[in-house]
Formats: C-alpha cells, structure tokens, sequence
C-alpha cells in the first residue's frame, strides 16, 4: 500500500494536480516525457484574456517544486508499465539518457559553438536546434539535454572530454509504488499535413496558430516579431482560419476550446506590432465563453480587425509567397478569393493519447480522449480529458489531485 | 538570527575571472566569527555531503552558497538550516558590462565587477545573520469544511470533502437543498462520451447528503457571520431556531446565482407579454408539464436588449447632466459605512451564453421530444458558445425533428395577437424573414449571488465582502489563469455559477478543486505555514506593539485582510489569513514589523554593506534596485543567462513584493550615498499581475509619500523611479536599467553622499 501519487505528464494540469496533492503532505512522482516541465504553456506567448505571459505563473510553480522535498520530478520519463490495484501500484518507468550532469552547467557557449542544427520540435519547426539545447529560459529542470544524434563529427570533439557531459549514458528503469494515478498527458496540435484543402502545411506564410505563438515570444525563432517566415516581413494582412481540423467528422470531431480565444488574442499581438495590419478571422461561431466576450468586444472595436462569418474552402500558394484563400461567406452567400501575407491555421488540439497508448487500464474514446479509469484510482485531468483553455486547466488539475488524495488518504 | 555560517563558493559556477579565493578571504577577515567556514569548492553540486557533514560538526546555523542563481538547482541544497544564496553568477558576472562598453576580459575581473562581487557576497552575509527560523504559528484547526449554498455544486462540494476524511457544514438558504438544479431532471451531459442529455439524480444526491454522518446541514439559513482565520474559524449561521455558532476550518462558497432580472429584457418582451420567459423559467414549466405552446423561439441573440439597455442608459447620462456627480466610491479597506453595492448588469446575460447555448439545445430537444415532435423548436442564435468537447452534444441535440436551427439577428419581438412575430434578419437562410411563433424563450442571466449580497458576512476590519467583486462583474472569481482558486479571502473558496458560468459537469469539477483547496488551507494552518503562493513558509509577521501608534496602514493595506483590529486601532494579526507578502510591513512608519527571515534591519543592514565610493565622478554612481523576485529578479536573472548586460553601478536586491518596501530603505539608500532608487514590478492595474494582488499598486502610492521627503530633505524625487516590468521582459529590462541610470548620472551625485 502507498499513499504516493503517480502524475503522468508534467503540463499545466500535471503540474496543478502534482504541487496540490504534494502541498496537502503526499509524496508526489511527475513523469514527463519531454526534458522540462510546463508543456504546451512554455510555448504560448501570452494567455487571454489578460494577455499576461504563462512563465510567470510558471514561475510559481517551480518555486513551489523547488521548495518541497514531497515532489519528484522525472523528466525524459516514459511509464512502461504496471502491476498491482488501485492503492497499491507498482509502476515501472523508463528515463531516457539526458547526457548532461544532474546539476545546472552553463552550456551556453559551447552549445552555441557547436554546428550541427535539426530541426527544434519546440519551435515548431520554425528554427533549429543544437545537440546540446535548452528550449526556455526557465526550464524546469534547469538543464540541458545532449542529444548525440543531431552531433556532427565536428562537434563530437568538441563535446568529448567535458566532464559534466556524457555520450554513452544509456536509458534505465525504475519502479515506482504508488496508490494512485492522476493522467495529465495533454494535447498535440491537430497535424497540418492532414489539412489537404488548407495545404497540408506546404503552402509557404501559412502557419499554425502555436508556430505563432512561438513568432510572437521573446524567446522565440524571431524574438518576437511577427513576421512571415519566408522572408522575414512584416505582414500588411493576415487572415486566421478558424476551426482548422476542428468540428469536422473527418478531422476532430469537436471543438477545441481555446482557439477562437487564441485568435482574437493573437490578433491583438499583430494590432500592437503593426497597427497598419489588416486581420480578417474566418469563423463558424466565434466561441468566446462567459466573460472572454469582453476580448471579443475590445478586438472588435480595432479599426483593422474583421470578423467574417464563414468557412476557408481552401488555402493555395500565390505569387510573392503569398497566401490565396477561397472562402465562403455564410451570411452573404458570396465566394471570394483573396490573398494575404500571412494566413494562421487556428488548429485544433489533439489529445497526445490519440494514436497513442499509455499501460494503464485506461478506456479512450474514439478521440482519444479519456472516458473513464475512476474504479482504478486513475483520474484524468486537463486536456488529456477534453478540450479546455489554462483556467479549466488548472480546476481539472486541482479535482484531480483531489480524487487521487481520496483514493490513497488513509492507506 | 544565525550565528555561525558556512560560506561556499562554487568555483565551476562563478567564473569571469573573479578571485573567489580573494573573495573567500575577504569573507574571513571581515566576518571571522561569524563564518567559522569559509570554502572554496570545485563543484557545489558535488559538495552536498561536506556541507552537511560541516553543519553538524561546526554546528553551523546557516549556509550561504555563492554561485549560481537560486533559481536553478534549488531543489539540490536543502539542509536543516536556513540556506541563502548569493547569485554570482547570472547577476554578477553574467550581466557585468564594463560602463564604456568595453569588451569585458573574462580571465582577470574588472575592478569594478570584482566590487560587485565583494558587494553581493557580504550582502549575502548580513541577509543571513539577520534571518532567524520562525517560531511556529501552528494552530489547532477544526476538520470541517463549511459549505455555503446547497445546490450542484453545494452537495457535491459537502459530499466530497466528507470523502476526503472531513466533518461538513452545509448552509441552505432556502428551505430544500438542490437549488437550481432541482429544476433540471434531465441536463447537459455530466460524463463521457459527452454526446446525450443526462439524467442529474439531484434527489441522489441530496440523499447521500442527508445520509452522511459527517455532514450537518441547516436549511432555512443563511450565514450572519465568518470570524476568526482559516483553521479555526467560527461561522455564525442564522437558522430558524436562532444563531447556531460553529467552528469549521475553511469554507467552500457555492452560493450559486440568481436569473438576472426580467427589466433588462423588457425590450424583448420578457415580464411584458406572459409569452415570453426566459429560459430557467420555461425549463421548470417544462419540467411541470406546463409547456403548451407548439411553436417555440428559442432566442439566443439578445443584441436588442443590450442596445436598448445602452441607450437607457445614455438617457439617462444626459438626463443627469448638470446633477451633481455620484460621491466616488469608498476606498478599499474602508469600514466606516459598508453598503452593499448592486453589481447585477445586463453583461450578465452575455456571460452566461455557454450555459444559455447548451440549456437552449437541451430545452429545444427536450420539448420536441416530449410532445413526439408535435413541436417546432426554433433556435435563433448569433454564436451557438458550445465549445469543447460539448460540440458532440450540440450535434446529437440539434439532430432531432422539429429543431431548427440558424444565425440570425432577431431585430423584434411583437406580439400579433393569436401569436408572436420573432423578426429575423442576416440569416444563413438566404433570406430575413417572420417568425410566427406561440412562445418566445430568451436566455437566462446568471448573476451570482456576491454581485447582489453578502454571502459570506466576514467579520473582518476590511468588512464583509470579498474586496474584488466590482472587478469581476460581482463574481467570486480570482483574478488569476493559472490560479483559478486564489482568494484574497484566505480559506474562504468559491466554486460554481457563483464564481463563473459553468455547466453541470464543471460546476461539480470547480466543487472539488475546491474542496482541495479549502483542506489544504485547514493542513497548512495546522503546519502554521503560508498557502499558496508562498506555500510552506512558516514566517509571519511580528509586532512590536509598545510603538505602535494606532495608524491602521497596516489593517488598510493587507492585500488579504489578515489584520483586525481593536477600539484603539492596534492591530490584531490572525497569521493563518496571512500570505506573508510583507505589505504590512512595508506600509509601517514605526517600522514595529517584521518577519523572522524577512525584516527591515535586515534589508537595510544588506543596502549598508555596499560599499559606495565617495567620488562620484571618476568612481561611478550607486544604484539601488529592489526587485520583486516573483516576477523582476527572474526577468533580470534570465536576462543574464542570456548574455544581456547592464550598468555595473546597480545592486539588486530581492524583495518578497514591492509592497513589502518599506520608505525606510529609500532614506537608508539615500544616507548611505546611493545616487538612485529604483522599484521593479509587476504590472498593476485591472490586470494587475502582482501575486500579492496590491503590491506594486500600493507601493506606487507611497511613492508619492516618498517623493515628498525627498523633497524636504532636499533630494530630488527623481532619484527614485518604480518601473513595471514582466517576466518575459528579459530582453527589455536591461535598456530600462541603462535608462534610468542615465538619467541619475546626468543628475550628478546624490548630495548626502560622503555626508
């Protein structure tokens, strides 16, 4: 028997539900899969409706990690599998080699002498990175990963030899016992390539609405900026294609929340860099619930903002790198055809467990998402759950810890 | 107080060609006694064991490691003493510049960076020997949880904190438990796969209620009073017996809502014509079996009654030209004449336009098939607000014979006689058009119960009410993404419609977040340690009260009503409400508190240890930078690590909240010839981003104060600038550093300085 707690996945609502159950005196394990925590949040620029930037309530979070002994943080971390019943798990879960010594080394020079680039998973594709990287300024855990796949021979050398650096550590197993387990493994953005009609992500300017988020943050490809991928422009207009894979049997089969929000605030963003820009969202319903209709409202009052009723047929290359959009505007009943310097994907969010499957007892609906597991102590939280923006986040965190606290209290 | 530190430099982590040897012999001279061990190590990281074994051989109190940021690493260094560190790394070496810009040679430290450093680590020194472990404030705390409102997310929240292992109180204004929800038989769905109309079982669970031991629940009673602080508060519940007192340790506020009056929607027929009711109304008719009406409007877009609210109101602006303006309102903390203030408005409505979208599909669906689809139900909307994965709902609802559904802009609501004419207009129908229907059902409003009453009666100096409600459109609501439980009435939690709109199956998910939370609040009074955000610290102010003179700052400006007072106007501190921000002792001109760890001998012992040249000109000014280390000292941190640099002129000091700076440390910076001052933190205002809610507002305002003896002491006020800044501003914060000491240079030297 263990009165610990298992939390799969180390976003925002594995990070809620960890530090709420650790604060109420459990010993908490957070595994996540990735090299820090904070998942999606890390990468968004600011959140609605306060357009404040998701580090500092990120921030609190890693202190609250920092100063209690109760929470183990395994990153790089894979559950693998398990045995036993609700109260008393044995959960068995693989760390992935980090390549860097368990405790903060300033790699930054070297990392930034070394030549080998792939593509950064963290950027979305929008810039490299190296082999030895760190993708935010506030990790958690504040260290980098060696990744020597991505070494060249070059940079093999100039790795050699540190001694806080190691090429051959190899990955390892460990065992866990827990009572209980909280699933926090979160969404994905719905895969472009399979928006034939929108480009399948081949169509140059036409990017995702996280690529921008990952444009418009400080610490992102272009340091903040705006601009067109291709050459680096600014953009004079822009259209958001609302419900790119969302409410769409082919695609996802419901609505993803957040992105309607996501749109009217990053066109804010886009207002305040280029006030001259024009911003047109195509949408079905514009879905602004309860007091997030006083964002909607304030980008309504932007003189350069439009809000068109009506959905993106498709999405074509047009000359200057520009984007052709054929549209059809519901309440017109028109056609248009219009081209735009930059054109955002409001794609939706896809539970990680899609295609997926984690070893726990754990059904999943035909989305992926999680549809039951309560009878084992196995409770899912955030987005891993149903679509939901930071704030839903957060209360499906706390419900959870709460669940996994009545499950393992008393053990 | 500490008095036998260990000192340890971390020789990998420091860097920029510093003489940690010099600087650990500069620790041994002027300290001696006080830091019996004086180490230079390797690797701190690979010295976890020596430190501990000094600790117990040496008997050391405290450790202060200098090297890297405390923001990395932290989790490696916890020894059973206090721990400080001396950040010399990211804000020392790394953001040194030299002050013409010259390249910086990284093998032999500058001069001026190697002052820093001596700066920085005496500064450490002194930190550590004015901060002592504190006593503990642990209380007794009552396993109760006190439920106020005894509908969904009432009977949840009372149902899962008894699971949790804690007595319930559960106070019903009304004479049955249930609230709204028992007029919902049938509502949206509560579980996977999220697609039907679901059974509630409200009567189940008022059952499991009633049946628990654990919980004692009142009907017929509202609350009188909440007094005392989280872990032993006692609640006064007026029942119909006469007052009931009860100790419970925290409370759950489920207080619920009330439709928003029938006058905003008088423009659409609603209180006007019986054919029109809103939608609360018509699903207890159709509950009741009272629904006789076969053609049925549904009516979601409620532009015109906001138009003709709006111009109502405009009306009556000019109407009141030349009238004399209403008195402002009183100023927070006030508790001469506290007067409830209506917050209930026709914004209401539009907030509530989730549960309106998903009530209307189930009212529409519900009533075609109860009359096997003899009904049309017309559902005219502007934006069906259904997200997430309530999407699947909306598609099983709308698929139903006789619903029908389309965008319009409904333009009037008339009655024609034997019917009502809905005008339809911008509709995906290719056409405007009338609708002749034999009823009209307009969305409910959900105005929380805190917009129109006092729900929770605090028996606190600030008052009864929660102090935020007119920020929130009168909900319990935090003002916080990442926080949605933060409450500014510490142990009091608000869960449910009370503090958004929310359907059923997120109300009952708000009950138990908090549950957990209120739980938390009555372990952590137990511990005597902070909630969140300073969860686990186990300081808590202390007060000199022989020279106290009774100002009430303190009492006005704790952000979380932590102190009361007596007659006199002493303050009593209930440390369990206390989040330990220091506001109260910033706002102090006794300066009679003080926290164990974090006091203004403290802070003002660490501004004297920098050496500040006398001779402004060939050896630089002095700047002073007190950094609010939720938000500004990691922005400033970060901006090291990423090789941004600024004036090698300024000493940062940490602060717990710029409410918590005291004017003291201003003259004391003054006196010592520091040429300026400057505040860094968080963004306030309506989107305030300061985790102590008030704490760069307030300090904004005694700026003023500062200003003025500035002034009479003949400094300019200029010397001392409070800047606002954001975690993610890394980049920008440096320019805003340069700026400022631009501007101090140009002014010359302080005129104290060298006095």
């Amino acid at each position: 028997m263990s009165n610990a707690i298992l939390v799969v996945g180390g976003g925002f609502a594995g990070l809620t539900a960890a530090i709420e159950a650790a604060e109420l005196g459990h010993d908490v394990y957070i595994v996540e899969k990735t090299p820090w925590l904070g998942g999606r949040v890390a990468q968004l620029n600011k959140y609605f409706p306060k357009l404040c930037p998701p580090s500092c309530g990120l921030e609190i979070q890693f202190q609250r990690i920092r100063k209690n002994p109760r929470i183990k943080c395994l990153t790089m971390a894979e559950v693998t599998g398990l045995s036993g019943s609700k109260g008393d798990y044995t959960v068995t879960v693989r760390l992935a080699p980090r390549g860097t010594a368990a405790h903060n080394v300033d790699f930054s020079l070297l990392a930034s002498s070394l030549e080998g680039e792939t593509p950064s998973e963290f950027e979305l594709g929008l810039s490299g990175r190296k082999a030895l990287y760190k993708s935010m300024p506030f990790a958690y855990p504040a260290r980098y990963v060696l990744d020597p796949s991505t070494l060249s021979k070059s940079d093999a050398a100039r790795v050699a030899g540190n001694k806080f650096l190691s090429l051959d550590e190899k990955e390892r197993e460990i065992e866990l016992k827990v009572g209980a387990i909280v699933v926090a493994t979160g969404w994905k953005p719905y895969d472009v390539t399979r928006l034939e009609n929108l480009g399948a992500g081949s169509v140059k300017n036409c990017v995702s609405n996280m690529q921008l988020e990952r444009l418009a943050s400080p610490f992102g490809p272009t340091g903040g900026r705006i601009v067109r991928p291709s050459d680096r422009r600014a953009p004079t207009n822009v259209a958001f294609v609302q419900c790119a894979g969302s409410r769409d049997q082919n695609h996802l089969n419901y609505c993803s929340y957040i992105c309607c929000m996501a749109s009217l605030k990053q066109s804010l963003y886009i207002a305040e860099q280029y006030p001259e820009t024009h911003v047109t969202i195509y949408y079905i319903d514009l879905r602004a619930p309860g007091r997030y209709v006083n964002v909607l409202d304030k980008v309504k009052a932007l003189p350069n903002v439009s809000l068109v009723k009506g959905k993106v047929a498709n999405a074509v290359q047009a000359e200057g790198d520009r984007v052709r959009l054929t549209v059809e505007d519901a309440v017109r009943g028109e056609k248009l055809t219009l081209d735009y310097d930059l054109v955002v994907l409001a794609t939706g969010m896809q539970p990680s467990l899609a295609g997926d499957k984690l070893p726990l007892p754990l059904p999943l609906d035909e989305e992926g998402f999680i549809a039951g597991g309560e009878e084992a102590g196995i409770f899912a939280a955030g987005c891993a759950y149903m679509p939901l923006d930071v704030t839903r986040t957060a209360q499906s965190g706390t419900a959870a810890a709460l669940k996994a606290v009545q499950t393992v209290k008393g053990r | 107080m500490a008095g036998k530190i260990g000192v340890y430099f971390d020789l990998e982590n420091i860097g920029g060609g510093l003489d940690v040897e010099g600087l650990a012999a500069q620790v041994r001279d002027k300290w001696a006694d006080l830091t019996p061990v004086v180490k230079v190590v390797p690797l701190l990281a690979g010295a976890i064991a020596e430190i501990s074994e000094d600790i117990t051989a040496q008997g050391l109190d405290g450790v202060l490691l200098c090297g890297a940021s405390p923001r990395v690493d932290g989790e490696l260094y916890r020894f059973p003493v206090q721990v400080e560190y001396v950040n010399l790394r990211e804000l020392c070496v790394q953001a040194y510049k030299n002050p013409d810009n010259s390249p910086v040679d990284k093998n032999n430290a500058p001069a001026l960076l190697s002052l820093m450093a001596r700066d920085y680590v005496n500064m450490g020194v002194v930190k550590l020997q004015k901060s002592a472990v504190p006593d503990s404030a642990a209380i007794t705390t009552v396993p109760r949880v006190l439920v106020i409102g005894g509908g969904w997310t009432g009977l949840t929240a009372a149902l899962e904190a008894a699971a949790t292992g804690y007595e319930v109180v559960l106070v019903e204004k009304s004479a049955q438990l249930g609230g709204a929800a028992s007029n919902i038989p049938m509502g949206s769905p509560l579980k996977s796969p999220w697609t039907d109309k679901e059974a509630t079982c409200v009567s189940g669970k008022i059952a499991a209620v009633t049946e628990n031991d654990k919980i004692t629940v009142y009907c017929n009673a509202v609350m009188q009073k909440l007094e005392g602080q989280p872990g032993e508060f006692t609640a006064s519940i007026a029942t119909e017996k006469g007052t009931v007192t009860v100790q419970v340790g925290a409370a759950v506020l489920a207080t619920g809502w009330k439709p928003l009056e029938d006058k905003y929607l008088a423009s659409m027929g609603l209180g006007e014509d019986p054919r029109v009711v809103h939608a609360a109304e018509f699903g207890k008719m159709l509950a009741a079996d009272q629904v006789t009406a076969r053609r049925i409007a549904f009516v979601l877009d409620t532009t015109m009654a906001e138009e003709a609210v709006r111009k109502a109101a405009e009306d009556a602006a000019e109407a009141a030209t030349g009238e004399e303006a209403a008195a402002p309102a009183a100023e927070e903390g006030e508790t001469k004449s506290f007067v409830k203030e209506d917050l209930e408005s026709i914004k209401h409505l539009r907030y509530s336009n989730v549960v309106n979208s998903v009530g209307m599909l189930r009212l529409a669906n519900t009533v075609c098939e109860k009359t096997d689809d003899a009904t049309q139900a017309f559902i005219l909307y502007k934006d069906m607000t259904v997200p997430g994965i309530l999407e699947r709902f909306y598609k099983q609802m709308q698929d139903r014979l006789g619903v029908m559904m389309t965008k319009a802009d409904v333009t009037d609501i008339r009655d024609a006689g034997s019917h009502m004419v809905v005008e339809c207009k911008n509709t995906l129908l290719g056409m405007d058009f009338d609708l002749d229907v034999d009823m009209v059902v307009l969305p409910t409003g959900l105005v929380p119960t805190t917009a129109k009453e006092v729900t929770v009666g605090f028996d606190y100096r600030q008052g009864p009410d929660f102090p935020d409600l007119a920020l929130f459109d009168g909900f319990a609501d935090s003002n916080y993404i990442c926080f949605p439980y933060e409450t500014r009435r510490t142990g009091v939690y608000a869960a449910g419609c009370v503090r958004q709109p929310l359907t059923m199956d997120a109300c009952e998910e708000d009950a138990r977040g908090a549950v957990l939370k209120a739980i938390q609040c009555i372990e952590a009074a137990g511990h005597g340690v902070a909630v969140h955000p300073r969860s686990g610290d186990l300081s808590y102010p202390v007060f000199n009260f022989v020279r106290c003179t009774q100002c009430k700052r303190c009492t006005e400006e704790c952000p979380f009503g932590a102190l009361d007072d007596d007659e006199k106007g002493t303050p009593k501190p209930n440390p369990a409400r206390c989040r330990r921000c220091g506001t109260c002792f910033g706002a102090c001109p006794e300066r009679v508190i003080s926290f164990a760890n974090y006091n203004i001998d403290q802070i003002g012992s660490m501004i004297r240890e920098v050496q500040v040249p006398k001779d402004f000109k060939s050896e630089g000014p002095r700047i002073l930078i007190l950094a609010c280390e939720n938000d500004a000292y990691p922005a400033l941190d970060m901006a090291g690590a990423r090789g941004k640099s600024w004036s090698p002129y300024c000493r940062v000091i940490p602060v717990r909240c710029l409410g918590s700076v005291n004017a003291i440390w201003v003259s004391d910076a003054m006196s010592k010839g520091f040429d300026g001052v400057m505040l860094l933190g968080c963004k306030y205002g309506d989107d305030y981003q300061c985790h102590f809610v008030k704490g760069s507002e307030i300090c904004n305002r005694r700026k003023e104060n500062i200003a003025e003896t500035l002034n009479r002491l003949g400094v300019q006020p200029e010397r001392v600038e409070q800047m606002e800044v954001a975690i993610d501003e890394y980049d920008k914060v440096p320019d805003l550093i340069d700026g400022f000491v631009a501007r101090i240079t140009a002014m010359g030297p302080n005129p104290f300085k060298g006095m």
